[in-house]
């Protein structure tokens, strides 16, 4: 593989790995027929992140000629290369990035101003290719905003929070903190923040549903966002199935999959769950009322501390792992689970007697090598569903 | 017990994020207190605190548009709640361009002061962000804790240098001892020094001025050049001075004699004391 890229572009590209290294550790580069492919999953898999560069995007893109080429790499050696981002377009002119397997050499060059040439040689593995399964098209909700949208809505929560619970509904848009047990609740302060479907380019909600995923990924993927600018689109579906947050321009693909937490004894059928969180949390509409607004409280009552009433929201149930989703296996001929792949991803779940309070489905990638005449002749949305997440736990589906 | 009052002005909203955010930096938890005319930030003189205290007053109606409160009795029209500064202090932050801002007393999963944003939007409809603030509501029985403090009998009163010139000095000795001796005297000198076994390090303010005599046992007895000394924990005066975000319209300090110091910030509708125990 050979590729250039002129200076704005690595830009672009630094900001990819910036956003990635947010995600995972380790940087999975593979050059592909239809563009350079940078990857990463975090380390409890339960996110999965990949830029697709097209060939435009590059001055020049040379894919491997002959076998397929993977490698990966730990993400902070590519971040060294491009060390300051905000100089990195005022003194790089061009950036030059060469794969050979053979050679076992990854090399990025950069031409900056006054002829100065950077070279860096990387060392990499050999990797197996990494894949999520994800289907976004099939996604009951659609939600698309400008970055800036996005980014104001995170800020509203603090750098420490996780965990983040997402509810829809026809007309608008709440994100509220997600917090783990009651005493902790009692504790913590509760932050909820309300956009209307107006503020979004494009609202597009069949399933009232109510999701809680991780902030960590979200704030990865803004970062890149931000910067180029680019509408994020948000597909989602019931709780436990997975997100995809993505990005499309021209010359380049960005897909996030995030693993939802799944809750415990929810019916998994579309019909049953379509409207059942659809109404939580502005119980109180606190900023309509204008008559109705006081709540008593007595100082008596502290003395008898059992008597607060129980939140108001269902949604506190301790949710568990849930079963993979079956019908996400859309390319089941190409699925090659490999036993110690799955290992790595699994969660012993039913095992302790009692199931642990929260985990997040992990996004079960299979490692497929597939063969070369099956490579050349896959298109990318084949390449988004090669392995699938054929084990599953569903097998007692309530305790 | 009812409480909701609401904020409109920006500015005001601004100076009340100021006065938040200088209590979240001076203590983990305090106490607030409502009543019909003012707030009170508290925090009393426990042990746990390093023998601290602390006494921030505003007037209502310099910040809030609407204000209304019941206390827990007509006899004691007041509310006492255990709060987490920080936790407020970050929901103001998050309101900073508010159009409005709500405050009420909710009993949500636990009692709460909720406060609710009105935040301009791209569309016709405005964001709301709403913060749900886990408080305690302190029983009556426990009010006692948190009287006003008494004004010490100091030995000496002066006004304070430059907030940041004070603070550069004392952000330096900070490295090389923990503790430091403060010490006036009745003619505007004020000394700043510290004392290890390797190094000894003083510094000098002059004309400083002092506050007209009004009692305390400045009697035209005493010398004035003789020096009021205390010996303090390092930290807390650092914490305390760089709690603040504005220079306030005038800062004195009163020494009582190897026994505490006594800080008082006036602000244009604010005000804050503060107490520090000397070591022996």
């Amino acid at each position: 593989m050979d590729c250039i890229l002129i200076g704005s572009n690595v830009k672009v590209l630094a900001k990819a790995v910036q956003s990635l290294s947010r995600l995972g550790e380790e940087l999975y580069l593979e050059p592909q027929e239809n563009g350079l492919a940078l990857r990463t999953v975090n380390s409890s898999r339960s996110a999965y992140a990949c830029f697709l560069f097209s060939p435009l995007f590059f001055q020049k893109y040379t894919p491997p000629k002959s076998s397929t080429q993977r490698c990966k790499m730990v993400i902070k050696s590519v971040q060294a290369v491009f060390k300051s981002l905000s100089s990195l377009e005022k003194t790089v002119e061009k950036c030059r990035i060469e794969l050979d397997i053979e050679k076992s050499r990854l090399t990025f060059t950069l031409h900056c101003k006054h002829g100065l040439l950077k070279t860096h040689n990387l060392s990499f593995q050999d990797s197996e290719s990494l894949q999520a399964v994800f289907d976004k098209e099939g996604c009951a909700n659609t939600l698309t905003a400008q970055p800036k949208l996005l980014v104001d809505t995170v800020l509203h929560f603090p750098p420490s929070l996780e965990e983040v619970r997402v509810s829809v509904n026809d007309e608008r848009v709440l994100f509220r903190n997600h917090v783990e047990d009651e005493a902790e609740q009692s504790k913590a302060m509760m932050t909820e923040f309300c956009l209307s479907a107006e503020e979004f380019d494009r609202f597009v909600v069949n399933m009232h549903t109510c999701i809680t995923f991780c902030l960590k990924e979200l704030r990865g993927l803004l970062v890149f966002a931000e910067s180029s600018g680019l509408p994020v689109s948000l597909y989602f579906d019931e709780p436990g199935r997975p997100m995809v947050l993505s990005l499309t321009d021209s010359v380049l693909e960005v897909n996030f999959v995030l693993a939802t937490l799944s809750e415990e004894g929810q019916p998994r059928n579309h019909n049953s769950n379509m409207r059942r969180v659809s109404e939580p949390p502005i119980t109180d509409d606190f900023m309509n009322d204008d008559v109705d607004y006081i709540i008593a409280m007595e100082a008596g009552e502290l003395a008898g501390d059992s008597d607060w009433p129980e939140p108001p929201r269902h949604a506190l149930t301790p949710p568990r792992l849930h079963g993979a989703a079956g019908d996400q296996q859309e390319s089941s001929g190409e699925c090659e689970d490999e036993d110690g792949q799955q290992g790595a991803v699994e969660t012993p779940v039913e095992e302790s007697g009692r199931p642990p309070n929260k985990k997040f489905r992990s996004l079960f990638f299979g490692s497929v090598l597939p063969t070369p005449s099956q490579m050349s002749n896959r298109t990318l949305q084949s390449q988004e569903v090669l392995a699938s997440d054929s084990e599953d736990e569903d097998g007692s589906p309530s305790p | 017990m009812r409480f909701r009052a609401k904020i409109l002005d920006v500015g005001c909203l601004n100076s009340f994020t100021r006065v938040v955010n200088t209590i979240s930096k001076l203590t983990k938890t305090c106490t607030l207190r409502l009543t019909a005319d003012n707030l009170y930030f508290m925090l009393s003189d426990k042990v746990a605190n390093g023998g601290v205290s602390m006494w921030c007053e505003l007037d209502q109606g310099n910040f809030f548009d609407e204000f209304q409160m019941e206390g827990v009795a007509s006899d004691a029209n007041e509310i006492y709640l255990e709060l987490v500064p920080e936790n407020l202090s970050r929901a103001l932050r998050t309101a900073q361009n508010a159009k409005s801002l709500k405050a009420k007393l909710t009993k949500k999963h636990c009692p709460c002061l909720t406060l609710a944003a009105e935040l301009p939007s791209l569309s016709s409809v405005s964001r709301v962000v709403t913060h749900d603030i886990p408080v305690d509501v302190i029983p009556r029985k426990l009010w006692h804790d948190f009287r006003e403090p008494t004004v010490p009998d100091f030995d000496v009163s002066i006004y304070l240098p430059p907030l940041k010139t004070m603070k550069n000095v004392i952000d330096r000795m900070k490295n090389l001892s923990n503790f430091l001796v403060l010490e006036a005297n009745r003619s505007g000198q004020m000394n700043l020094k510290i004392e290890t076994d390797l190094v000894s390090v003083s510094t000098h303010f002059r004309d400083l001025g002092n506050p007209p005599c009004d009692g305390g046992s400045q009697g035209a007895s005493q010398d004035l050049e003789t020096m009021a000394q205390a010996r303090v924990d390092i930290k807390k005066l650092q914490q305390f001075l760089s709690s603040q975000q504005v220079n306030p319209s005038k800062a004195m300090c009163n020494i009582v004699d190897k026994k505490m110091v006594h800080f008082v910030w006036l602000h244009e509708n604010a005000s804050l004391q503060y107490f520090i125990p000397a070591m022996a």
